[in-house]
């Protein structure tokens, strides 16, 4: 089945849509892309666009946005170049979450950080010591 | 992985979040996409057509206006399908199929009395309200199997 999903940027992304439009031309995808101001349009089959949206929010983690989308890109339902101009109606939407995005943003870059400093270090590879072995041998024997 | 469904239903920051946090988001352009991608589909723009209101009879009343069944017949089914839900108050923009503010209220109670585990965040106004939702969020979407 194939699927459209948008990708969108945060406002402070150091990612632009044109940088997601060409990586996603060089990538060896099948896949149909249209650039807007606010991100791409992508679509194509779903496993492959599912595979490509994480290569792309790869880019950019905490900067990059996915939203699913019914209509394919261009579609003369939606497409404001056939309904003769005007803000399709699920641009609204997407305008005002998008006030949200860099203090969304930023939250899931500080608990990505967050996330990293609790983790414990990974412990200190050494050589087995003669007690630790005893030690072993006699619980799988005993 | 459990399905989610998120209020508003377009709502890209939650649809986001689910699927960030290896969960299935169910958004309406899920709904909508079979609508205007199957063969043999009315005639555009008519992608609800009067079948619509019909089938929204099982969410609400027939003297319901026909808006809120037609709304209902595209989320009612993500309801019945969802394994979690998450609303989000106070959500400066609604749109299209949220437009409308019966089926908003309707929409509200038939996840909360589902009886499946809900939670409510508020629409982020500055910095510490969107850190509060994100480990909100988080926390009840690791706490689902």
């Amino acid at each position: 089945m194939r699927v459209t999903k948008y990708i969108i940027t945060s406002p402070e992304s150091d990612i632009l849509p044109s940088d997601i439009a060409m990586k996603i031309y060089g990538s060896r995808h099948d896949v149909n892309v249209k650039e807007t101001c606010f991100g791409v349009i992508v679509n194509g089959e779903e496993p492959v666009i599912n595979e490509l949206v994480k290569e792309i929010r790869d880019l950019d983690p905490s900067g990059i946005f996915i939203k699913d989308r019914g209509f394919p890109p261009g579609d003369p339902r939606r497409c404001r170049g056939r309904r003769g101009g005007g803000a399709r109606p699920g641009y609204y939407m997407i305008e005002s979450e998008s006030k949200a995005l860099p203090a969304i943003s930023r939250a899931l870059a500080s608990e990505k950080a967050d996330a990293k400093k609790a983790a414990p270090a990974p412990a200190k590879k050494g050589p087995l010591s003669a007690e630790k072995l005893e030690e072993i041998i006699k619980s799988e024997f005993s | 992985m459990a399905k989610v469904i998120v209020y508003p239903p377009t709502s890209m920051i939650l649809s986001d979040l689910v699927e960030r946090m290896g969960h299935q988001a169910l958004v309406v352009p899920g709904e909508v996409r079979k609508k205007v991608t199957a063969l043999g589909i009315d005639s555009p723009p008519l992608n609800v057509t009067p079948e619509e209101p019909k089938k929204g009879l099982r969410w609400a009343a027939v003297d319901v206006p026909s808006g809120v069944r037609g709304r209902m017949a595209l989320i009612g089914p993500m309801i019945e399908e969802a394994d979690a839900g998450i609303i989000m108050r106070g959500s400066g923009c609604l749109t299209g199929c949220s437009g409308c503010n019966r089926t908003n209220e309707l929409v509200r109670l038939l996840i909360k009395t589902k009886g499946i585990p809900v939670l409510e965040v508020n629409y982020p106004s500055e910095e510490a309200e969107a850190r509060a939702l994100v480990r909100q969020v988080r926390e009840f979407l690791e706490g689902l199997k």
